[in-house]
């Protein structure tokens, strides 16, 4: 099935991070301990969560450069919810976290659709509109623990089946969007409008509006992130999660999402995150300046580019049949 | 055939392509032509579309190597192994769509590439801007040098193209369908400016399918008919009907399937369609069962009409009706729902996902009827794609296969299938077997017609003579956007179609 497709570049990053992780535990036999990679888990599902929305947005062939900015204007505006009526239960908060987020995606999604702006130029502009917001409405003071209600900030951290809230929802998130991507119409369309927007077209799908759908989930999902940001660390401000974007987006592009379009899976999403949350949590504990971290980093988006650079190229090849000699 | 020969006057060509052949894979572009250019001549080529016209202008450009046969400037044997190569030997060419930059001025348009320098290398902006003016002052164009390409007419960007052709002192000029895309008053002062060209010793070769312009500027003539030299002389000798006779005039070499056309009701009706800029007063029927073919040149405004019907562009009137109910069509989405479907001319561009594989790209317009739910269900998806390719005969390892890695045939037929997919009433082939290798034709061929036989109709765009001859019922001549004639039984034959085509009278 789609199966030899998958396996083959998502093989290869697993085994990365297992020999990443086998490398750490020969130096630091700590890290491999349950509970250890269950803190890893927890710490880099922001970033799964962010690089799920991210992947479906890359594979429309555009690009979502103002998640990070909404998750702070989001994750400012439920603090600031959380401050005004502090007895609001959780559901509401991840309610209106999510359609904040949501509303905030389609602006970019509307930009994109119906003004046919490039989306680099779009999010690149409402990432900044949307920090300015958060300083508008803050006046660019922080909202610290002791002005969050305590529920607000315990929901991330609450344990269910030994695993916080928070992983379970990345955890969820991955589901979700597996289902989403693999087992509806829409996200089909994710595919064929990356792959072949004027093919596209010509099979009655709306290009600009699944590029909308796919801003929508972007936003969403940044939204959600938002909340969860602010609660798990009880603090929201102007610059929280500054340059967060450029990791999502290193996170998609290492787990092979294509920048061109049209290629990507939700394990790619996710190993791409995983490889970048071993390493910004292990090396600082075997000793390793953060300067490697950032090399490590870069280093693996290159090579990962340069894998899928020559993927394509294969892809792109036609195989001509001489010998398809019709009866 | 020159029957002057031996007389002094008579100069050598300053190009000669001698037994020139390009080869593709699968198709012979060009089989041993022949094409002399003379210094201060026009020569006319002549050809259908696919006859190797531009194939030939693009091995005289060195974008193309010829796999035999030679060239010769002044009788001195030269290979143009790049586009370089063929501007320093003197040979410029003039597209129909100016391969110029929108961005920079018409003097930085003029002279890229051999900008006059300063002593430091650098480019000599003030002699730059002074010999574009004098180029442009010399050939009538009454412009600045300094403004933006982009905001010229294209009138005007064929003269700084011409402008360019003179900086590089090119000695032959190919213009390519250069009044394709002209008003009437813009193609006067094009001729003004051929006959310039001519008056200073250039070797001209113009390509047109307009009749009387070839007969209007043109010295001589050289006629491609299937990669082939049909024919070539001095333009004074020959007459229309001649020409159109060197064109056309072929043994049928394809054999089409028989068929008996047992044509139904009327399934769909265009009535009154028009658009601003592209076609206007558009009108016709198609029968159950019917193959309806749309002749015309390239420019006619056939793909444009068919993208208006598929609701990829929208008509300014007109209505569209399927089984005589009326059909808005505002999108692809709606034509689909309305049993129309369109098979693109560009496969690779406009038919399929090759990223995706062969079943996914079967099901993609058909997604609600392989879902249940809401959710896909990939059992069904295979079973869909199973049944529809699997009528086609289509070569592929698996249905999981990348459409990517299947040769052009079989895209084709992955881009036919998934419009089968969707049981359509009324199929819309774009130049169906362009591109596609002689065996893949035939294939394409006789499953057309096994469509028909099974209660489908066909709108059929083809730019091959043979093909629309072959193939269709009733052929709707297309010609600046417009209806020019309808063509069935005996008034239907290859020197009719070129004739409404190009716009000759009836002689």
């Amino acid at each position: 099935m789609i199966r030899n497709f998958l396996i083959s570049r998502e093989a290869i990053l697993l085994l990365v991070i297992l020999v990443l992780v086998g490398i750490i535990s020969t130096r630091f036999p700590g890290f491999i301990v349950p509970a250890n990679l269950a803190n890893v888990f927890n710490d880099t599902s922001p970033l799964i969560i962010l690089a799920l929305g991210q992947m479906v947005v890359i594979v429309t062939r555009c690009i979502d450069l103002s998640v990070a900015a909404n998750l702070a204007l989001t994750g400012m505006v439920v603090a600031m919810i959380n401050t005004m009526a502090p007895d609001l239960p959780i559901v509401v908060i991840l309610m209106v976290a999510m359609v904040f987020g949501a509303v905030l995606g389609a602006v970019n999604g509307i930009l994109v659709w119906k003004f046919e702006i490039p989306p680099i130029v779009v999010t690149l502009g409402t990432m900044t509109i949307f920090r300015g917001l958060i300083f508008l409405i803050s006046d660019g003071k922080w909202i610290n623990a002791h002005e969050m209600s305590p529920n607000f900030t315990a929901f991330p951290r609450a344990q269910i089946l030994g695993l916080p809230v928070l992983s379970w929802i990345a955890i969820g998130a991955v589901v979700i969007f597996f289902i989403l991507i693999t087992r509806t119409a829409l996200g089909r369309a994710f595919f064929a409008v990356g792959g072949n927007p004027h093919a596209a077209v010509y099979t009655g799908i709306n290009v600009g509006r699944t590029r909308f759908f796919a801003f929508v989930l972007s936003g969403a999902l940044a939204g959600l992130t938002g909340y969860l940001w602010v609660a798990r660390y009880a603090v929201a401000y102007v610059d929280i999660a500054g340059g967060f974007e450029l990791e999502v987006v290193a996170a998609c592009v290492i787990g092979g999402v294509s920048i061109a379009g049209g290629i990507g899976s939700v394990g790619g999403a996710l190993l791409g995150a995983l490889f970048l949350g071993v390493v910004k949590n292990a090396l600082p504990v075997v000793n390793i300046s953060p300067f490697w971290q950032l090399a490590i980093s870069g280093s693996a988006i290159i090579i990962a580019i340069a894998m899928n650079a020559r993927a394509n190229r294969r892809k792109g090849r036609f195989i001509l049949k001489q010998a398809e000699q019709s009866t | 055939m020159l029957d002057n020969a031996g007389t002094a006057e008579v100069a050598k060509p300053v190009v000669v392509l001698d037994g020139i052949s390009k080869i593709f894979p699968g198709v012979k572009a060009l089989s041993e032509v022949k094409l002399e250019l003379y210094a201060g001549q026009v020569t006319a080529l002549v050809g259908e579309n696919g006859a190797g016209k531009s194939t030939v202008v693009k091995v005289l450009t060195g974008i193309y190597q010829p796999d035999e046969g030679a060239i010769r400037i002044d009788g001195h044997p030269i290979s143009l192994p790049t586009a370089q190569h063929a501007s320093d030997a003197g040979i410029t060419a003039i597209h129909q769509e100016t391969v110029l930059f929108d961005e920079l001025s018409v003097a930085e348009n003029i002279f890229i590439g051999h900008a006059p320098k300063t002593r430091l290398g650098l480019i000599d902006i003030v002699q730059m801007q002074r010999k574009a003016a004098e180029l442009l002052a010399s050939i009538g164009a009454e412009f600045d040098p300094d403004v933006k390409l982009r905001d010229l007419g294209i009138a005007n960007k064929h003269l700084v193209a011409i402008a360019r052709a003179l900086s590089v002192d090119a000695r032959v000029v190919i213009m390519d369908e250069p009044t394709a895309a002209l008003s009437h008053k813009e193609i006067a002062e094009l001729y003004e400016l051929v006959e310039a060209l001519k008056a200073q010793g250039k070797a001209i070769l113009f390509i047109s399918h307009k009749f009387d312009e070839i007969f209007r500027i043109a010295d001589r003539f050289t006629v491609f008919r299937d990669g082939e030299c049909a024919g070539e002389g001095q333009i004074s000798d020959v007459t229309e009907d001649e020409l159109v006779h060197m064109m056309v005039g072929r043994a049928v070499n394809q054999i089409f399937p028989e068929r008996t056309a047992a044509l139904g009701d009327v399934v769909f009706q265009i009535a009154g369609y028009s658009h601003p800029t592209e076609f206007a007063d558009i009108g016709f029927n198609l029968k159950k069962g019917e193959i309806l073919g749309f002749y015309g040149l390239i420019g006619a405004g056939r793909s444009e009409l068919m993208q208006a019907i598929f609701g990829v562009t929208k008509p300014s009137k007109g209505v569209s009706k399927v089984d005589g109910v009326i059909k808005a069509v505002r999108s692809p989405a709606d034509a689909i729902r309305s049993g129309i479907v369109y098979v693109p001319e560009d496969r690779g561009a406009q038919g399929a996902v090759t990223g995706l594989p062969i079943f996914q790209n079967v099901t993609l317009p058909s997604l609600k009827k392989t879902s249940r739910n809401g959710f896909l269900r990939m059992a069904e998806e295979f079973a869909l794609a199973r049944k529809y390719t699997s009528r086609l005969d289509l070569r592929a390892a698996s249905l999981d296969q990348n459409v990517g890695d299947l040769s052009g045939g079989n895209q084709q037929k992955v881009v036919i299938a998934k419009w089968l997919a969707t049981q359509p009433k009324v199929i819309i082939l774009d130049e169906p077997t362009k591109g596609v290798d002689i065996g893949s034709k035939a294939a394409v061929h006789a499953f057309m017609a096994e469509l028909v036989a099974q209660g489908l109709s066909i709108i059929m765009v083809s730019s091959e003579i043979p093909e629309i001859m072959g193939m269709s019922d009733r052929v709707i001549v297309m010609r600046e956007g417009r209806m020019v004639a309808e063509l069935t039984g005996d008034t239907l034959t290859p020197q009719t179609l070129v004739r409404h085509a190009a716009g000759i009278a009836e002689s």
